[in-house]
């Protein structure tokens, strides 16, 4: 990939903060910097469609260390989860047969595993020595008889944000309008119900939590054409330009498709979230609104009624339990505001946020549904996150992975958040385990016991002080 | 004698290999207030990071020199200057490890001299050693890696040391002045218990060890006073490495450290034992004389036990361990490790396969070692009958589709607490693995004929026969809720009749 087209990736104009200096350009620094690369940003924005052969090209750390670790689920097939990779050897550098290898791989994976489509991630090494994985794609699809998919994502190109968008950027250019929906079957029509086709951009089905939502949007009248990419397959992703709306999922990264699907097939999309019963409502709102449907605007609104009725008594308990519990969330983007909206449905007291990864449309976001005065805190840093921890007197750390150990080694209870979590939150039946993890952690017996002193000891107790 | 069969195949499906830089950052965790720093792209060091994280649940320090699509083009080589000077200042960590990655390989770095260029241009961290190895992902694997690094450290910090004008090495005459301590090079394949557990009985003899890495005492996951660290807390402190040359021994484990302890032994003339292994009444009946030869001590009464416990093990377990079918993958010295373990106690290994090649494969306890993935491995274990898998969490699927159980070994781990930390060695580890195998084979054993019924068989009320031990398949359910009801109302019976 060529410098001009990463910058054309980084110039997104449906984003509001578009005319700052990107934050993409700025160049990571040497023994300081943390977070995947566009590689990874990538993979974990396609991987989960489902009978597609992932191939990794290049040498073995890149899908080495990355294979089967995503908590992605599938409804049906189970391909994706198959590892592949061209593992090339220190012969393929040096002598050049990297994409000789890649050809017979592409090849090999057609032979054994009959996909719907093979995608080939490009890597830093195959990247610096210049395999055409464009050309080789052609060939090998002209060959094998399937759509071979080229995702030039090698791992310093930057970020991964930017993987992200090189992602939806390759679907859009050679996946997106080559294939068309089926009819919906007249089973599945119900008088007085119109079926409306949209799509949901940047919605992973991180341990199936979507499927807390899908059924609502199936009463509705519905039909999710393909979500990118969770429970997707290759199918659903050649129909997305016929939808009628979209919705852009708690991924500002993946915004360059729903903004070409909007110049190109004049589909409107809204940003939304599915966490925490308020968001919820308003995704199926605007929805509403964007369809402009009367019957299913009127359907919507009883939809919501009846499913808050229910969800907030099943909430009450967990709220007389949560509620003033003081949070410090860090996590990237938009949802450092859309799990913001979750917490406070909960009755919890949100103390600061990260916003390190936050657009200036998720900081203002943040701003409207925190107040002005919010902390927002950009060095991620484990003695920061401690020392906010400590000032502000939080009973938890809601974070993403890599931070459960900083929380746990300084006896601090813990929230994963991001998508290796084994936990699904999403929609209103989500709340439900999202305040029964809550729950579990900041009740938890062991806290005390590990800040304990043993009985023979002098010195203080270790960890961080819990206010409440 | 087993045969090598080279890979065979453009895709690898499934890898079962982790790379060399992730394998050389875990040699440089097992040193003391230590950070290793990936010399290439950012996502080689997040997707280590994560790897380490998952497997071992505690936080892992590694950094990145972050070259972007400008310096891998122009150069990197400022990003290491300053990659070490930014470590330096933030962390002041007594020790850097510098592994390369495919990406500055190819670029064709050269990171011994960015390391002098780093000490010219920044004297005030002279006093911080850094640790460069070439460590390329497209050559090796996890084990390579760690014994590279292990290799460079002794390179790096034994020199220090004068040369001794006669030649023939550094140090020559101080060899035994420290008369109770004993160099143990420990090999990947070593877990923090494992470690814990060597230390133990290598103290049993009145020796003092030094283990090189330590991760026992880094990884071994414990709740400390201090909060947060940005470096390793515990493993072998750097000011005990330059003291190797003064031991009166050293313990070599797993053929892969043989380099770098010929490398040792070239520098100080310290006698070496090796062994390939330390699993199984041999292997560990090896090390345990060697033990008592250096410290010219007899063996502990409580050593004795265990070895009188494994007999005991080994005796019971041998019924279902007996011709039993293995199916193993995992790095070459783990491979072989298995192998040696099984075969002795008249398992069979109809799979066997290594991510990479080494010396010590031709030696595994197998016809054929396959150099291959996890579905090289799938196939051998399908068309060999395998009952039983040994491999790592990756092979969840694999083995669950061969429909027989998984004994997770190796790295990574990431779907079992505590699997990290399991004693593998010596006469307990080798004991509890022999339960363990046992015990998993028995619960998937399908040793008794299937029941028959005669033809003339009179037995009409039998339709109520216990459901079968497994569980049925979906839609038999009603059948088992009858059956129970039948047993019930059975059970039920006799009282009416009373």
């Amino acid at each position: 990939m060529q410098a001009k087209d990463i910058a054309e990736l980084l110039n997104e104009p449906a984003c509001a903060h578009n005319k700052k200096e990107k934050s993409g350009c700025a160049r990571p620094k040497p023994g300081a910097t943390a977070g995947g690369c566009s590689f990874d940003g990538a993979q974990i924005a396609l991987l989960p469609i489902a009978d597609v052969a992932h191939i990794v090209h290049g040498p073995i750390a890149c899908a080495g260390s990355s294979w089967d670790n995503r908590g992605t689920r599938s409804s049906g097939p189970t391909l994706y989860r198959i590892g592949m990779t061209t593992d090339l050897t220190e012969q393929d550098v040096i002598m050049g047969r990297g994409e000789k290898r890649l050809f017979h791989a592409i090849k090999q994976a057609v032979d054994s595993y009959a996909p719907k489509a093979v995608f080939v991630y490009n890597t830093c090494v195959p990247a610096l020595t210049g395999d055409d994985i464009g050309a080789v794609c052609k060939a090998a699809a002209e060959k094998c008889g399937v759509p071979v998919v080229p995702v030039d994502c090698a791992g310093f190109y930057g970020t991964k944000n930017l993987g992200n968008r090189i992602a939806g950027e390759a679907m859009f250019k050679y996946v997106v309008g080559t294939g068309e929906p089926l009819p919906v079957p007249e089973s599945a029509q119900r008088p007085g119900i119109t079926v409306h086709d949209v799509n949901l951009i940047g919605e992973y089905n991180i341990a199936g939590e979507f499927w807390n939502v899908a059924p609502l949007f199936d009463e509705l009248g519905l039909r999710i054409l393909c979500t990118l990419s969770g429970d997707a397959r290759f199918h659903e992703v050649q129909t997305m330009h016929r939808a009628e709306a979209n919705m852009v999922v708690c991924a500002k990264a993946l915004l360059n498709v729903a903004r070409k699907l909007q110049t190109d097939y004049k589909t409107p999309f809204f940003e939304g979230s599915f966490y925490g019963v308020t968001d919820t409502s308003m995704a199926f709102r605007e929805f509403a609104k964007l369809l402009n449907d009367p019957s299913l605007t009127e359907r919507t609104e009883a939809l919501i009624a009846r499913e808050e009725a229910k969800i907030n008594a099943a909430l009450d308990p967990w709220r007389e339990q949560l509620r003033g519990k003081r949070v410090l969330l860090y996590t990237g983007g938009v949802k450092s505001w859309s799990i913001v909206s979750a917490l406070q449905d909960l009755g919890m007291d949100v103390v600061a946020t990260g916003t390190s990864k936050s657009t200036e449309e998720d900081k203002a976001r943040i701003r409207e549904i925190m107040g002005e005065k919010t902390r927002m805190i950009t060095d991620g840093s484990p003695k920061a996150l401690l020392g906010v921890v400590k000032e502000y007197q939080a009973d938890i750390l809601i974070a993403g992975g890599r931070n459960m150990y900083t929380a746990l080694k300084a006896r601090i209870p813990f929230l994963d958040i991001n998508q290796e979590r084994e936990f699904g939150y999403e929609g209103y039946s989500g709340m439900v385990e999202l305040a029964r993890q809550l729950a579990l952690t900041i009740q938890s017996p062991v806290w005390s016991s590990v800040r304990k002193p043993s009985p023979w000891a002098k010195t203080g107790v270790p960890g961080v002080e819990l206010g409440a | 004698m087993a045969e090598i069969l080279k890979r065979n195949k453009a895709l690898a499906v499934n890898p079962l290999k982790a790379s060399q830089p992730v394998g050389a950052s875990l040699a440089f965790l097992g040193i003391n207030k230590a950070i290793p720093m990936l010399h290439g792209s950012q996502g080689c060091t997040a997707f280590g990071k994560v790897f380490f994280v998952r497997h071992f649940r505690e936080p892992i320090p590694l950094q990145t020199t972050a070259m972007d699509q400008v310096s891998t083009v122009m150069s990197a080589d400022e990003n290491v200057i300053l990659g070490l000077k930014t470590v330096c200042e933030k962390s002041k960590p007594a020790l850097i490890g510098l592994p390369t990655t495919g990406l500055s390989e190819t670029q064709g770095t050269d990171i011994k001299r960015l390391v002098k260029d780093f000490y010219a241009a920044h004297p005030e961290f002279a006093h911080i050693p850094v640790v460069p190895v070439n460590t390329p992902d497209f050559t090796g694997c996890l084990e390579s890696g760690y014994a590279l690094a292990v290799k460079a450290i002794l390179e790096t910090l034994l020199p220090s040391v004068a040369p001794s004008p006669t030649g023939g090495g550094l140090g020559r005459g101080t060899v035994g002045k420290r008369k109770k301590q004993v160099n143990v090079l420990a090999g990947s394949f070593l877990t923090p218990g494992d470690i814990e557990h060597i230390k133990e009985l290598v103290e049993a003899f009145g020796l003092r060890p030094l283990v090189l890495p330590d991760i026992g005492d880094s990884l071994d996951g414990h709740l400390t006073e201090m909060e947060s660290t940005p470096l390793t807390v515990g493993g072998t402190p750097v000011s005990d490495i330059s003291s190797m040359g003064e031991s009166i021994a050293t313990l070599v484990l797993g053929n892969s450290m043989f380099d770098a302890a010929d490398f040792l032994k070239s520098q100080t003339n310290v006698p070496d034992h090796r062994f390939d292994s330390l699993m199984g009444l041999d292997a560990v009946d090896a090390f345990v004389a060697a033990l008592a030869e250096i410290s010219a001590k007899p063996v502990p009464e409580k050593i004795e036990r265990q070895r009188a416990q494994l007999q005991d093990a080994m005796v019971d377990a041998h019924f279902m361990l007996g011709f039993a079918r293995i199916a193993i993958a995992a790095d070459p010295d783990l491979l072989y490790g298995y192998s040696r373990l099984v075969t002795e106690m008249g398992c069979e290994v109809v799979a066997a396969v290594a991510p990479a090649r080494a010396n010590i494969l031709s030696d595994v306890f197998a016809s054929q070692v396959g150099i291959g993935d996890l579905e090289d491995m799938e196939i051998a274990a399908k068309r060999g009958g395998a009952q039983l898998v040994i491999s790592n969490s990756h092979a969840v699927e694999t083995a669950r589709r061969l429909g027989v159980p998984l004994l997770r070994a190796g790295f990574p781990q990431y779907d079992l607490i505590g699997g990290y930390q399991r004693l593998w060695v010596g006469y307990r580890g080798t004991r509890q693995a022999l339960f363990d195998l046992a015990n998993m084979l028995v619960e998937h054993g399908h040793h008794e004929p299937e029941a028959y019924v005669s033809i003339y068989a009179q037995r009409t009320g039998d339709a109520a026969h216990f459901p079968h031990p497994n569980p049925p398949p979906v839609g038999e359910g009603t059948n088992v809720k009858s059956n129970m009801g039948d047993l019930c109302h059975a059970a039920s019976a006799p009282h009416k009749t009373h």
